[in-house]
Parts: C-alpha cells; sequence; structure tokens
C-alpha cells in the first residue's frame, strides 16, 4: 500500500514526491544491475566526448593518403582509418560530441516545448486546449521523419536546422503525454482544495501539477535522447544534417558506405557507435521506467 | 456505421488543411529564389519579374497559398525544377515502389510480431519470450540505415546471395522473382523495428486479456486451447494492436526513406532527398503531400478498422 497524498498533505507534495523519486532510483540501481552497468558505459561515452580535446587522441581531421582505409588493429591506428587516412577512433569519439548534444539538445528542445505546452492545453480549457491540440493533431498527421524531413528542406540543410526540426517534429509526443497526467490532475481533490484555499493557477501549476509530472517526463526524456540521436543521424546520412568537414556518427556511416566492399569497417564503425549509444540510452531508459512507475514499484 | 464513417470524414478537414498549410508554408520560406533556379545567374532584372509575375510569386502569401490549393485540388503539383516535368506523375510512379517497400515490411512485421508476441504470452519467462525482449531492445536501438549496411554487406557483398541494391536488374531483369530477390533485403530492414514494437505490444495485451474472466471460462467450458488463445485471446486484443499496426504504417511510409537511400531503392523517399539536395521546391512539396496523404488515409483506415472491431466506438 502506498501512502495516498491527502488535501492538507498538498503543500507537501513537491518535497516528498523528490525524495519517492531519490528512494525509487536507488532501489531501481540494486535490482538491475545491467542497467547500472549500461549507464557507466553511458557515461564513460560522455565523458570521453567532453573531454575529446585533452585525450591522447589523434587529430580528427589530419589526412594521410598513404594510410588510408586501413583496417582496425593497424599499428597507430587501433581502429583504422577512413578514405582519407584519419584515425577512425579519433573520429569517432570527437563525432561523439556532436552526435552525443545533438540529441540531448533536441530532445531537451521538445521537452521543454512539449510540457509548456501540454501543461497549458491541459489546464486551460478552452480556445488555448484547441489551439494546442488542434497544432499537435496536424504535426502528428505526418510520418515523424519525413516531416523532420519536409522542415530541414525549409529550412535548409545543417546541422542547427536539423536540430531545430526534429525538436518541432519531438513535441508534440510531450505535449499528448503531459496533458494527459494535467488533465486527470485536474480534478483531484487536492487542486480544488488548494484552490478552496485561494491559491492562484500559478501556485497550483507550480507546487501541485508540475511535481507530478516529473517521474513521467524524466521517463520519456531518457528514452527520446536515444531516439533523437537516431533521428539526427538519420538526416546526417541523408546528407541534410552535418556538412564537411564537420562530422557526426551518421554522416560519417553515409561516406564510409561507399567503402564498403573493401572496408566495411569505415561504415560499419560509427554505426555500431550509434547502435551501442542508444542501446544504453534505452536500458537505462526502461530501468528508470521500472523504477519510478508506481504499478510496477507497488510490487 | 455510415454516421459515424461522416463524422470520422468530417474530422478530416481541418487536419488536411493543417497539412496542405504546413507543406505550402514550409517550403514557401524555404532559402533560395526559384526564379534564379529556373533562370540561372545570367537572367536579367526583366526576365526575372516577368517570371515571377508568371509564377504568381509577386502577390501575397495567402492568395499564393489559396492558388497553390486550388492546383493541388485539381491534381496540378507544379512542374519539377530539376527533372523538367510534371510532379504529380514523377511522384506517384516513385510512391509505387515505396508502397511495394513499405507494403512488404507492413505485411512482414505485422505477421511476424503477431506470431511472436502470442507466443511470448503463452510462454512467458521462456526461452523465446527472453529472446523475444532482447531483440525488441536491440531493434529500438539500431538505426535502420546501418542494419542495411550491415545485411547489404554479408547477404549481398560477402555470400552474393542476393542483390545488392535497386528494384530490378539493370540486365534481363524485370519479373516478380526478380523483383521478390531485390525486395528482400530492404523489406527485412525496414521492418526490423516494427516486428519488435509489434511483438512487445501483442504480449502485453494478450498476457492482460488471457488474464480475464471470459478466457477462464472458455476454458472451463472446454474450448481447447488454440481456440481460447486465437478466437477468445488475440481477437479481444486487436484494438491495441490495430493502433500499433497502424502507427507503424505510417512510420514504414516515412521512415522508408532511409532503407530506400541504403539500396538506392527508386522510392519516392529517396526523389525527395534528391530534390532537397537540388532546391526543388515544387517536386518536395508534391512527396511531402502524397505521402503525408496517405498517411492521413492509413489513419482513417485504422479508426473505421476499429469500429468494425469494437461496435461501442462506433456510438460513443
Amino acid at each position: 500500500m502506498s501512502a495516498r497524498v491527502e488535501p492538507a498533505d498538498a503543500v507537501a507534495a513537491g518535497a516528498a514526491e523528490r525524495s519517492v523519486l531519490v528512494r525509487a532510483l536507488a532501489r531501481g540501481a540494486r535490482r538491475n544491475r545491467v542497467a547500472v552497468a549500461a549507464a557507466a558505459g553511458l557515461l564513460a561515452a560522455v565523458l570521453a566526448a567532453v573531454l575529446a580535446p585533452w585525450l591522447p587522441l589523434l587529430d580528427p581531421d589530419a589526412v594521410d593518403t598513404v594510410r588510408r582505409l586501413q583496417p582496425p588493429l593497424t599499428p597507430g591506428h587501433p581502429l583504422g582509418t577512413d578514405e582519407f587516412g584519419r584515425d577512425l577512433l579519433a573520429r569517432l569519439v570527437w563525432g561523439a560530441r556532436v552526435s552525443l548534444l545533438a540529441g540531448v539538445v533536441t530532445a531537451a528542445a521538445a521537452m521543454v516545448l512539449g510540457v509548456v505546452l501540454g501543461v497549458l492545453g491541459g489546464f486551460y480549457s478552452g480556445w488555448v486546449e484547441t489551439v494546442v491540440m488542434r497544432l499537435t493533431d496536424i504535426l502528428m498527421a505526418f510520418p515523424y521523419v519525413l516531416l523532420a524531413i519536409a522542415l530541414v528542406a525549409g529550412l535548409g540543410p545543417g546541422l542547427r536546422n536539423a536540430m531545430i526540426a526534429i525538436a518541432i517534429v519531438g513535441f508534440p509526443f510531450y505535449t499528448r503525454l503531459v496533458r494527459g497526467v494535467v488533465l486527470s490532475l485536474r480534478e483531484r481533490e487536492f487542486v480544488e482544495a488548494a484552490r478552496a484555499l485561494g491559491a492562484g493557477d500559478a501556485v497550483i501549476l507550480g507546487r501541485h501539477v508540475l511535481p507530478h509530472l516529473v517521474s513521467p517526463v524524466i521517463v520519456a526524456f531518457s528514452l527520446d535522447v536515444g531516439a533523437k540521436i537516431l533521428v539526427t543521424a538519420g538526416l546526417s546520412f541523408l546528407g541534410l544534417g552535418t556538412q564537411p568537414p564537420t562530422a557526426d556518427w551518421g554522416s560519417m556511416l553515409a561516406t564510409g558506405r561507399q567503402f564498403v566492399i573493401l572496408s566495411p569497417h569505415v561504415a560499419l564503425l560509427p554505426g555500431l557507435a550509434i547502435f551501442l549509444i542508444v542501446l544504453a540510452l534505452n536500458m537505462v531508459g526502461d530501468a528508470l521506467r521500472d523504477a519510478l512507475d508506481p504499478r510496477t514499484q507497488a510490487s | 456505421m455510415r454516421r459515424y464513417l461522416a463524422r470520422r470524414l468530417l474530422l478530416l478537414v481541418p487536419v488536411l488543411v493543417g497539412v496542405s498549410v504546413i507543406v505550402f508554408m514550409v517550403l514557401h520560406l524555404s532559402p533560395g529564389d526559384p526564379v534564379e533556379i529556373m533562370l540561372g545567374a545570367q537572367a536579367t532584372q526583366a526576365d526575372r519579374a516577368r517570371l515571377r509575375a508568371d509564377l504568381g510569386l509577386d502577390q501575397p502569401v495567402h492568395v499564393q497559398y489559396v492558388r497553390w490549393l486550388g492546383h493541388v485540388a485539381r491534381g496540378d503539383l507544379g512542374r519539377s525544377l530539376w527533372m523538367k516535368r510534371p510532379v504529380l506523375a514523377e511522384v506517384l510512379l516513385r510512391f509505387q515502389a515505396t508502397l511495394i517497400l513499405a507494403g512488404t515490411a507492413l505485411l512482414l512485421s505485422t505477421t511476424l510480431g503477431i506470431a511472436l508476441g502470442v507466443a511470448s504470452a503463452t510462454r512467458p519467462n521462456s526461452l523465446l519470450d527472453r529472446l523475444s525482449a532482447t531483440a525488441s531492445l536491440f531493434g529500438a536501438s539500431m538505426p535502420s540505415f546501418w542494419l542495411g549496411i550491415v545485411l547489404m554487406v554479408v547477404f549481398a557483398l560477402r555470400l552474393g546471395w542476393l542483390p545488392a541494391s535497386g528494384m530490378y536488374a539493370p540486365y534481363g531483369g524485370g519479373g516478380l522473382l526478380d523483383l521478390l530477390a531485390h525486395l528482400l533485403l530492404p523489406a527485412v530492414t525496414l521492418a526490423a523495428a516494427s516486428v519488435t514494437i509489434i511483438a512487445r505490444l501483442t504480449r502485453a495485451t494478450m498476457l492482460e486479456t488471457l488474464g480475464q474472466d471470459y478466457i477462464r471460462t472458455a476454458r472451463a467450458k472446454g474450448v481447447v486451447e488454440r481456440g481460447v488463445v486465437l478466437r477468445h485471446g488475440l481477437k479481444n486484443a486487436l484494438i491495441p494492436i490495430v493502433t500499433v499496426v497502424g502507427v507503424q504504417a505510417g512510420y514504414l511510409l516515412g521512415g522508408a526513406v532511409l532503407t530506400e537511400t541504403v539500396f538506392a531503392w527508386p522510392g519516392v523517399g529517396t526523389l525527395m532527398v534528391q530534390g532537397i539536395l537540388a532546391r526543388d521546391v515544387p517536386l518536395v512539396q508534391g512527396c511531402v503531400l502524397v505521402v503525408a496523404l496517405s498517411f492521413v488515409l492509413v489513419n482513417l483506415a485504422v479508426d473505421l478498422v476499429y469500429a468494425w472491431l469494437d461496435p461501442r466506438i462506433r456510438y460513443e
């Protein structure tokens, strides 16, 4: 049996929610060792990406045409070289900076926009709700990747525009999620009680509604970063994301594709990097969901 | 059912208007002057002004939109700046290839996904169930374009069992067998992520359904297990499954662009990317519009299937 929040306790709900969150995470970590390992791997990748300038790596853009398309485990190039003789390990680590940053930034932008609109659309009935929900309906009437590509077509190819497009395409997902939660909260006793005590909309939203959104939004976000990394890489793969000489994992895969017959590692390694990072993100996201979902907590 | 259909069709109107506004606005705002692309840098100021007036580009945006919508309603999507041919014919031709690819992938993912999901649900925590859970995690994490390249390297380049790219062999191809051979790798690539999603959802809803009282009643009546699972279980679990299959159909239509690029499949996705890189606005508009419309129709079909499966929906 979990403790129910009575109207009188409503003010303490925010603080209680936070400690519940921490405890649930600790319990989840004890139960799910694989997810902890995935989180550790993820942390290592993020650290490598952040610390790339200070790591003992070769220059990722140094061309060495004599030693082009070297296979992995070549002396001096642990993962081999690409079509210009550039060190693949260095390029993968530097590419991680772009890919990881793009995933986190686009997911965060989509989340902020989606949460704001979802709260508005859920809390205020009338024209606000109509406008917000019709907008999400229309955006969701497009297949996800297609709309992202269409927006990039409008904005022009490039990493920044690809990220804007992906964030725009991604926010309706959060709006739907958040609106559903807010709609159910709006009618709960503690919101009614707060209103009876004279609390304004800002207080009700900030103190009584937002704390309840933390768990579902954290879970959605952790799963979404991986999805955003995949889409960004996909756009770069199509030539609509990062432009040369900057490389992320998607564009490395695209150029490596031309040498796939003789040197498949040039295309396969960046793809493997995307796969492993997104896999780790999904494992951590699944574990977070198990730890924070009240239904699995009860068991 | 007729009233439900009418109401559902009426709901399409705002969505279609919204879709058309987005398609028009997004590409209207795109960088690059279509007049300059059409005439080249050497054209005189007077030539440009004349072409701009001919194309109606000197009029306010809403007038241009209404004019464009009028043309679209008559099936005139304009002429491709790059190929100098009518857009609609070109897009529809390429759309057939996309439909073949996405349709095959949907068929593969639905049959495999439901079979796998039902099998996992009837034997929870078995080896098959755990394998399917792992596969679904992998499927959701794998970039489809990378999986495509891996499959191509293994089955086409190393083993030489299947052709690496295209829709038909350039010499002496064209038959159904040739098409199927070319279709297999891209369809598997495209279906991979959807199979796992449909399998997981089928498992979850089947587990829920199999725990219901009427299932116990059916078993108590002496219905054979196969009948319990398929007729009493699966049939009642179908509504959420149909939803996710509908969502996947849209995903496959839109996501086909990456698979098409990997395998040089001559679909609407590759055409659109070529159009974007060539700054061919009418062509890109046509591609987006046709795919978005087909997605809207898929969603409509899904809703109608619901109403057919569950009479309560019709009377809501």
